[in-house]
């Protein structure tokens, strides 16, 4: 609980900052910069799980780990895409998003 | 209008609008330098929160880590110089759209959402307690996350390297 | 007690011969094909006349009635309790004689092909079918049961449609083997409702209840009628039908000539010999039921019998194609037992028609077969059908003109040949019981001996055409069955037919009686005089006859229009008014939903495919705004 800041603040910034990720996600043609997104998304969700450990159950400290385990998540995400990215420069030369078409009818 | 409150509307600020600038730059190892000030100012956030632990890693492992893995590739993959063209007209409105409905419906249900504390005494969140915790087999205790995700960690390094390893 | 359950392979051997030579039959070389299944069926043919000694001789008449045995029979298919097929092997005077007919006629077209094939591409083939045909013939033969029958008949209705188009290169052939196929089938689909109707009220197939019982079980098939005509009068008339498309009577004699298409060695099998008598033999199976029950059935026929063996002589007096003439001939002959069968009663004396009849079969097939061996010979010889083309032959064929000789006698009904003693019953039975039947089988008599006489002249005698090759004499392989049968048919009247195919089973004296004999074999002089004066030698006496008789003469001449006939109630009527409207129901409303079906899943599913586009943002979008959209239902559905 911190003075004067309730916690709708904390979710509103972190709900505006998933969905400025998920914008960017379908925006951009860069994978890159889509991973990027991704990141941000989590890092909202990351935000989420302290706040409400933070302000709603301060015994505990589920939000800790929840936060702990995304973010080893996001770091073992970030290794195999960028594995894969680099794989696909070689293939494409380039890693735009609409390469990856494999999925197609 | 107090410190606190002066600081975190700062902080959500940066957050805020260096998200958009992540997403929006033409540019993409500015984006990734967005991105770690979007990263390194959340991890204010939890200093705000009295959360050092977590703030700590935060800027550790992703302003350090997952920051630099990501330049290190972009490095590898893209011309530093080059400018993205714009998005398609679709793909733009699609994602505003999206984004903006559904922020709008997410904040709706937020505000209308009563949010009630427990009224249990408070954790005191130190190093110690943090590692009792997940280390325990008990109640509140971790041990079987903290094992899975140290399987999924070294799987996930495994793979790394098997497909980025050339020739295959 | 003679075991009789050796029996079962005389239809057995002719099927593994078949299955042998329709398997292994491309690698083996024609010639051995040929000696395997013409030995296969040797064998059928000496167990059929070992089963013929045994039971004429051995087993014989207990209280001077010849028993009805069932040597085999096992369970086939078992539907309900009631419905039951059973196969097996029936042993009673006619299916004992027709066993001997089947397999002696068709051992000798066996043997005969092998010349008369030689070479034909396809050998292998024809003797495999050939061999499934007698299988299929001696199966329906010894039928336990009408089903059993029925199903005899089926395939050999198969097996001449495939041995009819044997050259199925040529057009004319196929299309004669399928115009064989549907007449015949087509009637069968009555023979086969008939079978229904008799099993629906009296709850059995087997042969034995329906004849040897006293009529008790078709008591429920009297009072039940339909259209003011009893079911048993119905059933009867139907089982007739399909009789009379196997055995080409009036109105479905119009496969029959076609049929000739076919190689020379299977008309005289199947055309002449076996598988058309099949109605006959289908009809003096019944004939207790149809005596018994229905008398009208038999009017019905006699008359047909009589007008069917009536029109195809007349017609046999105006083709050329020595095969057709042939074949109306035989057409004649059957008409001849059927109305036998027709105007025949039951017991002693009085079924002198149903001894004649199956006397006639007897000597029939022997004759006519050697007819159309003689031709097949002649056809081999000078390579055409017409018999504008030939003349004088004697000279180079003298085996064949010999044969011919006794062929012409026999059919004619001069004394002592056969064909004499088995038509001097027939007309005495008629004679006895109908004298329009009577007077029209005489002149009949005197109408073969005419149409017969003129194709012997006209072959072997008459004008001198020049032949392209010679023609020489048929080999051995050939002339050896054209003798064997030409004795038999020497002989065969000799047979005191009275004492062993009656209808009760009771033997009987049968007497010459010379207020028949003398006027039809007067009557077959004639005949053969009136066909010497014109054809003996070349003259343009018959073009004459035939111009002045004008109308009539086109007529017959075009076969009384009966295709025509035939073709206009199917095409005109059937095709245009029941056909075309449910061709046009299926192809428009039936495909038509189908097809509209599939347009709309088609055309939906290629719209639709573009959402597989496999681009991430997509899916993506999609998933992301799809739950938005259920997080606002249940917003909106929970408040």
């Amino acid at each position: 609980m911190i003075q004067g800041i309730p916690i709708q603040c904390f979710l509103i910034v972190s709900t505006i900052m998933f969905f400025i990720g998920i914008c960017g996600f379908i925006i951009r043609h860069n994978l890159i910069t889509i991973l990027m997104s991704v990141e941000l998304i989590l890092n909202s969700v990351n935000i989420n799980f302290l706040v409400f450990n933070k302000y709603l159950f301060p015994h505990q400290l589920q939000g800790h780990f929840f936060a702990m385990i995304v973010v080893a998540i996001a770091a073992s995400e970030a290794a195999v895409a960028i594995a894969l990215f680099i794989n696909m420069y070689r293939k494409f030369n380039n890693i735009e998003v609409e390469n990856i078409n494999e999925m197609k009818y | 209008m107090e410190l606190n409150q002066i600081m975190f509307f700062l902080l959500a600020g940066l957050i805020l609008i260096f998200s958009l600038l992540t997403i929006t730059s033409r540019m993409i190892l500015r984006a990734a330098i967005y991105l770690l000030i979007v990263l390194v100012a959340t991890s204010g956030l939890y200093f705000m929160l009295n959360f050092e632990f977590i703030a700590a890693i935060q800027l550790t492992l992703y302003a350090g880590g997952i920051v630099v893995l990501i330049i290190f590739s972009i490095l590898l993959t893209s011309h530093i110089s080059h400018k993205f063209e714009q998005p398609a007209v679709a793909n733009a409105f699609a994602g505003i759209l999206t984004g903006i409905l559904g922020c709008g419906v997410a904040l709706w249900s937020i505000m209308k959402f009563p949010f009630t504390p427990t009224t249990q005494p408070p954790l005191e969140v130190n190093m110690k307690q943090i590692g009792m915790h997940l280390l325990n087999t008990g109640n509140y205790g971790y041990a079987l996350p903290f094992e899975v995700i140290s399987v999924l960690l070294l799987a996930a390094m495994i793979a790394a390297i098997v497909i980025a390893k050339k020739g295959n | 007690m003679i075991d009789y359950t050796y029996t079962v392979w005389i239809p057995l051997i002719p099927l593994f011969m078949f299955l042998i030579l329709g398997l292994l039959g491309m690698k083996m070389k024609g010639s051995l094909a040929g000696i395997i299944g013409s030995s296969g069926l040797f064998i059928t043919t000496v167990l059929s006349y070992i089963t013929a000694y045994l039971y004429f001789f051995k087993t014989g008449e207990v209280d001077g009635t010849y028993q009805t045995i069932t040597a085999f029979n096992t369970e086939w298919l078992n539907f309900t309790d009631t419905l039951r097929i059973h196969m097996g092997v029936m042993l009673d005077p006619i299916s004992v004689m027709m066993l001997v007919v089947v397999s002696t006629v068709s051992l000798m077209i066996h043997i005969y092909s092998l010349g008369y094939m030689k070479g034909e591409k396809g050998f292998q083939r024809f003797y495999a079918f050939l061999s499934f045909f007698t299988f299929s013939m001696l199966g329906l033969v010894i039928a336990t049961n009408i089903f059993q029958m029925y199903i005899g008949f089926e395939l050999v209705g198969i097996s001449s449609y495939i041995l009819i188009g044997f050259y199925y290169e040529k057009p004319p052939a196929v299309a004669a083997s399928k115009k064989a196929f549907i007449v015949t089938r087509f009637a069968d689909l009555g023979f086969l409702i008939g079978i229904l109707i008799i099993s629906f009220y009296t709850k059995t197939f087997d042969f034995d209840k329906l004849i040897s019982s006293d009529g008790s079980i078709f008591s429920g098939m009297n009072t039940a009628s339909f259209m003011g005509v009893s079911a048993i009068t119905w059933a009867l008339l139907l089982i007739f039908m399909g009789c009379a498309g196997k055995s080409a009577m009036f109105p479905f004699h119009i496969w029959l000539p076609d049929a000739m298409e076919g190689p020379t060695p299977v008309s005289a099998l199947i055309h002449a010999a076996t598988m058309v008598v099949a109605g006959v033999y289908l009809v003096a199976r019944m004939f207790i039921v149809f005596h018994f029950q229905v008398p009208g059935a038999l009017i019905v026929v006699a008359y047909i019998g009589a007008f069917t063996s009536l029109i195809a002589a007349i017609v046999a007096c105006t083709q050329f194609d020595i095969k057709r003439i042939l074949a109306y001939s035989t057409l004649s002959q059957i008409g001849y037992m059927i109305l036998a069968l027709g105007v025949s009663g039951y017991g002693g004396e009085e079924g002198v028609g149903y001894m004649a009849s199956m006397f006639h079969l007897f000597t029939h097939a022997m004759f006519k077969a050697l007819l159309f061996l003689i031709a097949g010979s002649v056809i081999h010889a000078v390579h055409t059908n017409d018999l504008r083309e030939m003349g004088n032959l004697r000279k180079y064929m003298p085996v064949t003109f010999i044969t011919f000789v006794v062929a012409l006698l026999a059919i004619s009904g001069i004394p002592p040949f056969s064909g004499f003693w088995s038509k001097d019953e027939i007309l005495a039975a008629a004679l006895e019981h109908n004298k329009l039947i009577f007077y029209s089988s005489v002149f009949v008599a005197g109408l073969t001996a005419f149409y017969m006489s003129r194709l012997f002249f006209s072959v072997f005698f008459g004008k001198k055409p020049h032949y392209e090759h010679k023609p020489q004499e048929s080999p051995l392989t050939m002339t050896i069955p054209l003798m064997f049968l030409a004795a038999v048919s020497i002989f065969a009247g000799f047979i005191p037919f009275s004492r062993f195919v009656t209808t009760d089973g009771k033997a009987f004296e049968t007497t010459l009686n010379y207020m028949i004999a003398v006027p039809s074999v007067l009557i077959a002089l004639i005949g053969i005089g009136i066909a010497y004066f014109l054809y003996f030698k070349e003259s343009n006496v018959p073009d004459k006859i035939s111009s002045s008789l004008g109308i009539f003469y086109k007529t017959a001449l075009n076969k009384f229009y009966f295709d025509e006939m035939w073709l206009f109630v199917t095409k005109k009527i059937i095709f245009n008014l029941i056909s075309n409207p449910i061709a046009w129901f299926d192809r428009h409303i039936v495909d038509g939903a189908m097809n509209g079906v599939a347009w709309v899943i088609e055309k939906s599913s290629y719209k639709i495919k573009g959402l597989q586009s496999g681009q991430l943002q997509q899916y993506a979008f999609v998933f992301i705004s799809g739950s938005v959209i259920l997080v606002l239902c249940f917003i909106y559905w929970l408040n």
